[in-house]
């Protein structure tokens, strides 16, 4: 077996949102996706990168009280999560392609050193920077 | 009166990152508060109060800080003559942008320029855009605060600086 990072989890305001959201609109797919009670587990993953899942959760219980849950939903819509970089291709056609599907970009492609970045934002507020492989 | 940030509705905080985000993505455009409002889909009168509890700062100031920071970065990777750095980070007048410059950073445009220039650094791995986010001026006290400060040496309140 191979050892590393299999899953790293958002927390996001909706579950059909987001799975809408990264496997339309981003091209990931869904790898799990299961119910516990009133509890989800649905992670996606990229589909170049089958090692690694993205996990969407919501914040609640049973996992978080009420209060918790409240706070954790107003840092994810003010954007306070940390930084979260997709890397691709050619910067400037993913922007095409996404800006058409209504991903809502808050920087346009740069050219900065030698290579392109952009930066979008999930429904949530999860902020990502996108930038092109070095090659 | 005002309630405690974790108190604030999620959908407002994501409507006013809307506004924050766009003034980010635009540092050098005119940012009325009733634009940004319009942005963020709540009345004017609600919007300079609700951006400040959410941020932590009133959205005018956090525009300044943007503008500096974006004139900091330019003085230090390009060639740009200081008047075109000044127009081109949002400022009508060169006066404004030096003595704005000035208070936030504590230093004049061509000084942070010459030093800036002898320390650059590669930015290596860090992605670029994150880097220039850490560098931030840190703005705690309104700009007209700290200038009157400096000149007299008093505590006076601060001015109403949001609806300008």
């Amino acid at each position: 077996m191979k050892q590393g990072i299999d899953v790293v989890g958002l927390y996001v305001r909706d579950q059909d949102e987001a799975l809408a959201f990264y496997v339309e609109k981003l091209g990931f797919r869904v790898h799990t996706d299961v119910k516990n009670g009133d509890y989800r587990w649905l992670t996606v993953q990229h589909p170049e990168q089958p090692s690694f899942q993205l996990g969407l959760f919501t914040p609640g219980p049973p996992v978080l009280d009420a209060a918790t849950a409240q706070a954790v939903r107003a840092i994810v819509a003010k954007g306070a999560m940390p930084p979260l970089v997709l890397t691709v291709d050619d910067c400037r056609a993913a922007y095409d392609r996404m800006h058409a599907l209504g991903v809502e970009f808050t920087q346009e492609p740069v050219d900065r050193f030698g290579t392109v970045d952009a930066g979008f934002r999930d429904p949530s507020g999860n902020g990502w920077k996108m930038i092109q492989g070095r090659g | 009166m005002s309630a405690s940030p974790a108190t604030q509705d999620p959908d407002l905080l994501r409507r006013l990152l809307r506004a924050k985000d766009r003034m980010d993505a635009a540092s050098h455009e005119e940012w009325p508060v009733g634009r940004l409002a319009e942005v963020s889909g709540v009345s004017e009168a609600h919007f300079a109060r609700s951006f400040k509890q959410a941020f932590g700062i009133p959205p005018h100031r956090y525009l300044l800080t943007r503008r500096i920071e974006r004139a900091v970065a330019l003085l230090r990777e390009t060639e740009l003559p200081i008047t075109d750095i000044a127009f081109e980070t949002g400022w009508a007048s060169l006066g404004t942008f030096g003595r704005t410059f000035r208070d936030i950073t504590g230093d004049s445009p061509s000084a942070i320029r010459s030093r800036g220039k002898a320390a650059q650094e590669e930015p290596g791995r860090v992605p670029v855009c994150i880097v220039s986010a850490a560098r931030r001026p840190d703005l705690t006290t309104a700009v007209s605060e700290k200038r009157r400060q400096a000149a007299a040496g008093t505590n006076e309140p601060e001015q109403q600086q949001e609806s300008s």
